[in-house]
């Protein structure tokens, strides 16, 4: 919790989830290098958002771990179980969830004030992130004055301002009208890059991960039914939702 | 600003679909009408409007107004520092054994449906001086507590909490949940995602639960009065007051009844649009 600086470099995430929900199983391993973004896809009900919530530490292990670089965030055997805000993991959850209460400045400044920093300190670093994702002028909008695409840059910066070690993208552009989707994603993948740390996100469709991300993860059902680049699915697909995402476009 | 809304209400109004209702029903709300305003009504065509103003300026009247302000801001309060928890609690409840979420929610919603006079007999089992726990309390302390002030905050604290948290867990229930693990993702703190996005999204409903809590405990009777009884200036709150002066000099109880209305709808104005789902839906 003392400062961000003490935290070792970034590196890359892995994670072994097992986790039981009702009658439903997710049994997932998967790896995100830094730098290097994962797509995770799968039909409705796989499991993708339950994967991302584990590894934030939304959701707890029945066993299995979640490293990201050295750190141990979580793993069942050694009894570590890190709360969600001691992991440095950032999510841009679906549908965002802003603060609805709080302005533009406010929900980004939200995370390091979160961390302890100074009122002062943690609106000046608030101010830069606003001001390289340009939110500048929207800074004292509520999110509810805000479009589609403000609002997920709003919440990408609010997730980067807290300066996390592993990013996680619950279907970032799914709420988004189609005529601005291109430009949005153009933008995303952007910022994506720009991160440099271990990435997931939830992709929706081929664009997404053609844009978004260097190799991806299916999954069905809970658990991985195919691992590769984008071209490797497409060229070969393991499953009837493979073969339709991949080739949709 | 003003003109979207109103725009907006007026299209709904237009857009509402015709839905005839036989008129019998109709009638039938009429008359449930006229039974919740007629009694209102006559309050209000009966009082002693001409003397209101010495009725009111009385020592006695100023002293219950004062007495019933007090002690239903000090419940309000001990209902506010005891009932928010609770209902906290019970909005997290989901994940607990059904026996256990039903028996919590059981054992809030009993005040409610209990006659006060009931709920004053009770406490006076409880802390009377012979009372389970005011026995051993007298032996150690030489405190008791029926018959005095504490006990008019107590009655009142019984009887007014249940509005309190069933309200507040109904406000807590329509916070998203995802905005409290978006701020822990964020590296807040359990304490300060409630005091920073929880607390927060839920204030017009905690404020509705504690204006409902205020109005019950300031309208609180048979709870006080079995309990407390109605010594002038200790115990005898407004509605006790009513009550007595009703039986010596009427037109002072209208006088008084007509100040406890007038707190009334006090509190429906500062309510306005704010009832809460969970209290009235």
């Amino acid at each position: 919790m003392n400062g961000a600086d003490a935290r070792p470099a970034p590196g890359d995430l892995e994670a072994a989830l097992l986790l039981h929900r009702g009658s439903f199983t997710l049994d997932v391993a998967l790896t995100a290098r830094a730098g290097h973004p994962l797509a995770l896809i799968g039909p409705n009900g796989a499991g993708k958002s339950t994967a991302l919530l584990a590894i934030a530490g939304a959701l707890a292990l029945d066993a299995g771990h979640v490293h990201v670089g050295s750190r141990v965030l979580a793993d069942a055997v050694a009894g570590v179980d890190r709360p969600a805000a001691e992991r440095a993991v950032g999510v841009v959850f679906q549908g965002y969830a802003l603060f609805p209460h709080l302005t533009v400045r406010e929900n980004v400044a939200f995370g390091p004030r979160a961390q302890g920093r100074g009122r002062a300190t943690a609106l000046r670093e608030a101010e830069e992130w606003m001001a390289r994702f340009g939110l500048t002028a929207l800074a004292e909008r509520l999110p509810g004055q805000l479009s589609g695409g403000q609002a997920q840059r709003v919440a990408l910066a609010r997730a980067l301002a807290a300066r996390p070690q592993a990013l996680l993208l619950d279907e970032p552009l799914s709420a988004l009208d189609v005529e601005v989707r291109g430009a949005v994603r153009a933008d995303l993948a952007g910022h994506v890059r720009a991160f440099g740390g271990a990435t997931v996100v939830v992709a929706h469709d081929r664009d997404d991960v053609a844009a978004l991300a260097d190799h991806v993860v299916a999954i069905e059902g809970g658990s991985v039914v195919q691992r590769g680049t984008l071209d490797e699915l497409t060229a070969a697909p393991a499953t009837e939702f493979v073969r339709r995402f991949t080739a949709s476009s | 600003m003003s003109a979207g809304p109103q725009r907006r209400r007026a299209f709904r109004a237009r857009a509402r679909p015709r839905r005839g209702l036989p008129w019998p029903v109709v009638v039938a709300g009429l008359g449930a009408v006229a039974v919740l305003t007629l009694p209102l009504l006559a309050l209000l065509l009966r009082a002693p409007w001409g003397q209101l103003g010495e009725l009111l300026a009385r020592e006695s009247t100023l002293s219950a107004l004062g007495l019933s302000l007090g002690t239903a801001a000090i419940s309000t309060l001990l209902c506010l520092l005891l009932g928010l928890p609770l209902a906290l609690v019970l909005s997290r409840s989901d994940d607990a054994p059904p026996l256990v979420r039903r028996g919590l929610r059981a054992l809030v919603t009993i005040p409610l449906v209990l006659p006060p006079v009931v709920g004053g007999l009770a406490l006076l089992l409880l802390l009377g001086r012979t009372g389970v726990l005011g026995a051993p309390l007298e032996a150690l302390t030489g405190i008791t507590i029926p018959f005095t002030t504490a006990a008019v905050v107590l009655a009142q604290t019984f009887v007014a909490m249940p509005f309190l948290v069933l309200a507040v867990e109904g406000a807590l229930r329509g916070v998203d949940p995802a905005t409290a693990t978006a701020a822990e993702t964020l590296g807040a703190s359990r304490l300060t995602v409630l005091r920073r996005v929880t607390l927060p999204l839920a204030a017009p409903g905690i404020l509705a639960g504690t204006v409902l809590c205020a109005a019950r405990a300031l309208g609180e009777f048979g709870a006080t009065i079995t309990f407390a009884g109605s010594f002038p200036g200790t115990t005898q709150t407004l509605p006790v007051a009513t009550y007595l002066e009703l039986q010596r000099d009427p037109e002072a109880a209208v006088a008084l009844a007509l100040v406890l209305v007038a707190v009334a709808l006090v509190t429906l104005v500062a309510m306005r649009d704010r009832w809460v789902p969970g209290v009235t839906a």
